[in-house]
């Protein structure tokens, strides 16, 4: 079982793939790791010396930012943009899509699930 | 897609200059400008700079997290008062 930067990579799958289960990496970035490593990108995690292992961790210890240090980077880009006052923070602020799409319909990603508005009552006579 | 970098930010003649002026006198009053468009200057920082929003001016106090912005960004052009809600 490989454990790299906190995370458990699946075995079973090839070492580009697996890498990207780690937050901050996509494929590419598996890529140019892999390659700095000298491995090759179709080897299973499982098959993965211990030298390597460290080598990977090394690679990505020295040159990426991932998980924790990453997710707190963009809640400080976020936060940055809110407090300065711009359109982008204030989108943020009121959970709508930030960059410029449509909010008549859709948009539930940022608006969250649907709030249903009751109907108005019908007047009785 | 991004300004091409080989440009340089976008910035009105009139205003820079304007602010520039200011600099150099070390005179700090508010500036009106329609200039929207304008990108936030590291000279800006420290000036208050009244946006117009197509209806009125919005003072704008510049800091510096807001070089490389646009001025409009900082001056919203709609209200949002809420939808339905109860009836008066």
């Amino acid at each position: 079982m490989a454990r790299i930067v906190g995370v458990d990579l699946p075995k079973n799958k090839r070492g580009e793939i697996g890498l990207t289960y780690i937050f901050g990496i996509g494929r590419s970035t598996a890529r140019n790791i892999l390659k700095k490593a000298g491995i090759e990108y179709n080897i299973k995690v499982k098959d993965w010396t211990d030298d390597q292992i460290t080598l990977i961790r090394k690679i990505i210890n020295e040159n990426i930012k991932v998980e924790g240090e990453l997710r707190s980077q963009v809640q400080l880009n976020i936060k940055r943009l809110m407090d300065i006052g711009c359109y982008r923070g204030v989108r943020h602020r009121i959970g709508l899509p930030v960059r410029g799409q449509s909010t008549k319909n859709n948009a539930r990603t940022r608006k969250g699930r649907k709030k249903t508005v009751a109907n108005k009552k019908k007047a009785t006579k | 897609m991004s300004r091409s970098v080989k440009k340089g930010p976008f910035i009105d003649f009139k205003l820079e200059k304007r602010i520039l002026e200011m600099n150099k006198t070390n005179k700090k009053s508010v500036t009106k400008t329609w200039s929207r468009r304008s990108e936030i200057s590291p000279d800006f920082v420290g000036h208050t700079i009244a946006v117009h929003n197509g209806n009125k001016f919005i003072p704008v106090y510049i800091t510096e997290n807001m070089v490389g912005h646009k001025l409009g960004e900082f001056a919203p052009t709609r209200i949002f008062r809420g939808h339905g809600g109860k009836q008066r």
